[in-house]
């Protein structure tokens, strides 16, 4: 007993005896960025040693829910927050997009090629469950020369709600009509077939080991598990492989309908160079801040927007298109430190 | 084990019949049978144990393959580096671990004991049918749940997220099972140990705690391990309440990084070096929980 | 028996504590109540039978999930407790001591494996196996039984039962092997000196007599495979279908929580999941009620005879 009590008290001097002037802030929210933005705030601590700033991905809505709630200090999240959420924010909140992602489709078809052709249209009739094999003849007219073999086409979708799935969704429903009137577009809706798998990793990860898979993820894990993945055609007819170039191409033509919040859908953009599935990731600021908290967090965003583009492309995330970035910095003055 | 059918009668001069030799032979079909059916239902229970022990042996295993690569100093004092950068370690992972189970015990034992001593003892009491089934109903809460509850119970009231929180939703998931095992145990006590107590004159609650419960320490303990072992895994209800961190901890009252939810992150992860971090926490923590297991046995006996 | 003030005293402590206990559940209820409201309010008893699942349209029924959860706690449980009371029997009574004494170990350390790890340990190791050698002989014996119908995915509800029953094998054993040790000797050696053979006085003065406290350890390992997430949610297959096949991927009341909760933007989105916890304290209470009422029965019935 006496040994218990003494262990408790030599471990309750944890309590704050951090150095005097290190600054801790937390948030959390959308797992798509987490690596990028951990290798940020890992970097951004070199540059100001004082600055410790803590992230965790527990999702978009969570992390919207919990800066909401005022239990972190900032949030993040792939898609942007609704109006009815917004307007639930005292004080109110700024969306900084941050970097640019994409989602592809992987699949496991032993004697496909990779960057197999898709079109919105067989993309929806897949998911909904009506092109029921690989040797379709609808997939067979979008890739001539590959030999698509007669096996079962086995439909992973994620079980958790995602901004992943949100975007897919989202470019689903503007691209083909039957999509929208059957099944919509959220962070977890009713699928109409296939198996659900947790996470970006759960669906790669079933993918690989299943053949005659095909899911959604976002590109880096495609990438880091040399998954083949699809090129996909865009709204204005070419067949687009997704990388940083083609995803950043698709903020470029966004850019003249940008509205001053930054709230935007990139899904289906145009652009010839366009990769159709690609979206913003969000930071989300509250616009009125403590002063410690509030001042670290601003020479973050900048650096974060200059220094931190330079990171990206090697983890496969696309910087901002050069032309939005002095609007974002813009928004950064604007944030206020009581 | 045979056993012939004979009669024993005294050897006397009397009228009646004299024992019949006993020969191997008489040995009736039904012993025969027995015999069999024993050795039979031995080895079934034999290759059932086998079956049920292989596949925790597998995963045992599989933890320590994986884990064991990346077993070194830097794992234990050092902080997680990002990706693209080898080395690095999960120093406050364990330490934040070791905090958060730590006083989840210490807040969650006494109320399993003592509910668990209250179902055994004064079973005859009405509140006592409530009481079980209100353990048995926590037992079966997902974890998550109850992280959703410390969540809405500590978080938000305190405006962040704390190890203390974490504690509180880990001592909820501690105590049916520490209690459940302290009632199952103690009843074991049979009835005329407590009744010698008390015929010597000690009052109900010294025959209760010094010598009924005292006596049952190893199965207490067993019931104490077990809870610890559980809640030093569970991941969801940490995830809602000490969140987590890259950095060493700060204090009580501060997110804090755990082994589960650490492990998690990096298991899942798109990253190798990530996914070797993961294994390797995974077997410290099965590690901890042994050391934990051995010190207290040791503890034990050596007051015995 | 409270003999004196000091005796009322302790008997007070412990009561106190006890209605603590009583108190946080009774929180925990009232919280997930408050949480559920608007959703009970919406669909009331009917949720538990609807099986439609669908956050965009705002449709929600926890029929799916209430019948996955059963399901595989029954598979994870049947499996789980004959093997369980036969390793805690084995190595109580057959093994040598020191390997009881390893074995022992190994099995009470596996309760601290983390979910997260058991479910990596399926994914590589049980979901392969039984994609390509379990499922398929299944499929082609039992075949005519509409339980091992279907194409073989690997996960699905048979994985998600077989993990439950690993992960609830080492608190079974644990639990087992204590009652176990606590049956006095004289009973089993009474039972030996009557001429019984060593299975005999297993089965008459261990099992019989211990069927309490056996009980005592099946409640718990019945809590952990109710509430059990990580491992069950990436085994699953996460279809929120009901199916008769063990093949067919399915969907739990702890796991659709576990997947939903974090992104669920909307209050009728959280007010649905908050209404499934809920469902799973009714679905714990139901199965724990009517175990109890088929033990106390059992006993009348033994009694009388």
């Amino acid at each position: 007993m006496k040994h218990l009590l003494t262990t408790v008290l030599v471990f309750s001097c944890l309590a704050p005896s951090a150095q005097a002037d290190t600054v801790s802030i937390n948030g959390a929210g959308a797992t798509f960025p987490y690596p990028l933005y951990s290798k940020w705030f890992s970097e951004f601590k070199k540059v100001d040693p004082s600055a410790e700033i803590n992230y965790q991905s527990i999702g978009s809505g969570g992390g919207i829910r919990q800066l909401l709630e005022h239990t972190i200090d900032f949030g993040a999240s792939d898609a942007p927050m609704k109006d009815v959420d917004l307007a639930k924010a005292k004080p109110p909140i700024s969306h900084f997009p941050t970097v640019l992602g994409a989602v592809v489709l992987t699949y496991n078809v032993p004697g496909a090629p990779t960057g197999l052709k898709l079109s919105s249209e067989t993309i929806a009739e897949l998911f909904l469950g009506k092109i029921e094999k690989w040797n379709d003849p609808k997939l067979a007219a979008l890739n001539p020369d590959a030999k698509l073999p007669d096996l079962p086409v086995m439909i992973v979708h994620r079980s958790d709600g995602s901004g992943t799935t949100a975007v897919f969704t989202d470019y689903l429903s503007k691209a083909h009509a039957g999509w929208k009137d059957r099944v919509g577009a959220g962070t977890a809706i009713k699928w109409p077939t296939g198996l659900g798998a947790k996470g970006n990793e759960g669906v790669t990860g079933l993918v690989k080991n299943s053949p005659g898979a095909l899911g959604y993820v976002e590109l880096l894990y495609a990438e880091q598990n040399h998954l083949p993945v699809a090129q996909v055609k865009n709204a204005d007819g070419q067949f687009v492989k997704p990388e940083p170039k083609s995803i950043t191409a698709a903020a470029q033509g966004a850019l003249k309908t940008m509205p001053k919040d930054f709230r935007v859908s990139i899904t289906d953009a145009k652009g010839k160079d366009a990769y159709p599935i690609s979206s913003f990731t969000y930071l989300l600021v509250y616009k009125k801040m403590p002063k410690a908290k509030g001042e670290k967090l601003r020479k973050f965003l900048e650096w974060a927007l200059t220094d931190g583009q330079k990171l990206a492309g090697a983890m496969y995330y696309a910087p901002l298109p050069a032309s939005l970035v002095p609007r974002v910095k813009a928004q950064i003055r604007e944030l206020v430190l009581e | 084990m045979t056993s012939a059918t004979s009669t024993v009668s005294p050897t006397s001069g009397s009228s009646r019949p004299r024992a019949r030799a006993v020969s191997m032979a008489q040995v009736s079909y039904r012993d025969i049978r027995r015999k069999w059916f024993n050795r039979f239902m031995l080895g079934t229970l034999g290759v059932a144990a086998l079956v049920a022990v292989l596949p925790l042996i597998s995963v045992l295993y599989y933890v320590f393959k994986q884990g064991i690569a990346g077993l070194n100093l830097e794992f234990f004092t050092q902080l997680p580096k990002p990706v693209g950068e080898t080395g690095g370690g999960l120093g406050n992972s364990i330490l934040g671990t070791l905090t958060v189970v730590m006083m989840a015990t210490v807040i969650g034992l006494p109320f399993g004991i003592a509910s668990g001593v209250f179902l055994s003892e004064f079973s005859r009491s009405r509140f006592t049918y409530t009481l079980r089934f209100c353990v048995e109903l926590l037992a079966g809460i997902p974890s998550i749940i109850l992280g959703i509850f410390a969540y809405a119970l500590i978080v938000v009231p305190m405006g962040g997220f704390s190890a203390l929180a974490g504690a509180v939703a880990l001592a909820i998931i501690l105590v049916p099972t520490v209690a459940k095992t302290t009632e199952e145990v103690l009843k074991l006590v049979p009835d005329h140990i407590r009744e010698a107590g008390l015929a010597l004159g000690l009052p109900r609650w010294k025959v209760i705690l010094r010598i009924v419960l005292w006596g049952s320490r190893a199965g207490i303990s067993t019931g104490i391990m077990l809870a610890i072992a559980r809640i030093s895994g569970e991941t969801a209800p940490l995830i809602f309440t000490a969140l987590n961190s890259q950095y060493w901890p700060h204090g009580l009252l501060e997110p804090v990084s755990t082994l589960p939810v650490q492990i998690y992150t990096y298991a899942i992860a798109p990253f190798e070096d990530w996914n070797r971090l993961a294994w390797t926490g995974a077997m410290t923590l099965v590690f901890f929980v042994l050391i934990a297991n051995v010190s207290m046995r040791l503890i034990l006996r050596r007051k015995a | 028996m409270i003999r004196n003030s000091s005796d009322r005293r302790f008997y007070g402590v412990l009561l106190a504590a006890s209605l603590v206990i009583v108190l946080v559940l009774g929180a925990i209820a009232a919280y997930l109540g408050q949480l559920a409201w608007p959703e009970i309010r919406h669909s009331g008893i009917g949720f538990f039978f609807k099986e439609e699942w669908d956050p965009v349209n705002g449709q929600f029924g926890a029929a799916a999930f209430i019948y996955g959860t059963l399901v595989s706690s029954l598979i994870g449980l049947v499996i789980a407790v004959p093997l369980s009371m036969s390793v805690a029997l084995y190595l109580n009574e057959l093994a040598h001591r020191r390997v009881a004494a390893v074995v022992g170990f190994m099995v009470e350390m596996l309760a601290a494996i983390p979910s997260v790890v058991f479910g990596l340990w399926g994914i590589f190791f049980l979901v392969p196996m039984l994609r390509l050698h379990v499922e398929p002989v299944l499929g082609k014996t039992l075949g005519f039984l509409p339980l091992f119908q279907g194409p073989p995915y690997g996960v699905g509800m048979l994985a998600a039962g077989v993990i439950i029953s690993i992960m609830v094998t080492p608190t079974i054993t644990a639990i087992c092997r204590e009652v176990f040790r606590g049956v006095p000797l004289t009973q089993r050696e009474a039972a030996l000196a009557l001429g019984a053979t060593k299975w005999e006085m297993i089965r008459l003065a261990v099992v019989k007599s211990s069927w309490s406290g056996v009980f005592g350890a099946i409640v718990l390992g019945l809590g952990r495979a109710l509430g059990e997430t990580m491992a069950v949610t990436m085994l699953i297959g996460n279809r929120n279908e009901i199916s008769a096949s063990l093949f067919a991927p399915g969907q739990t009341m702890a796991s659709v929580i576990a997947n939903e909760y974090a992104e669920a933007g909307g209050g009728p989105h959280v007010a649905a999941l908050a209404y499934v916890g809920l469902a799973l304290f009714v679905v714990s209470f139901c199965i724990n009620f009517g175990a109890r009422f088929m033990i106390e029965r059992l006993k009348l019935r033994k009694a009388a005879a």
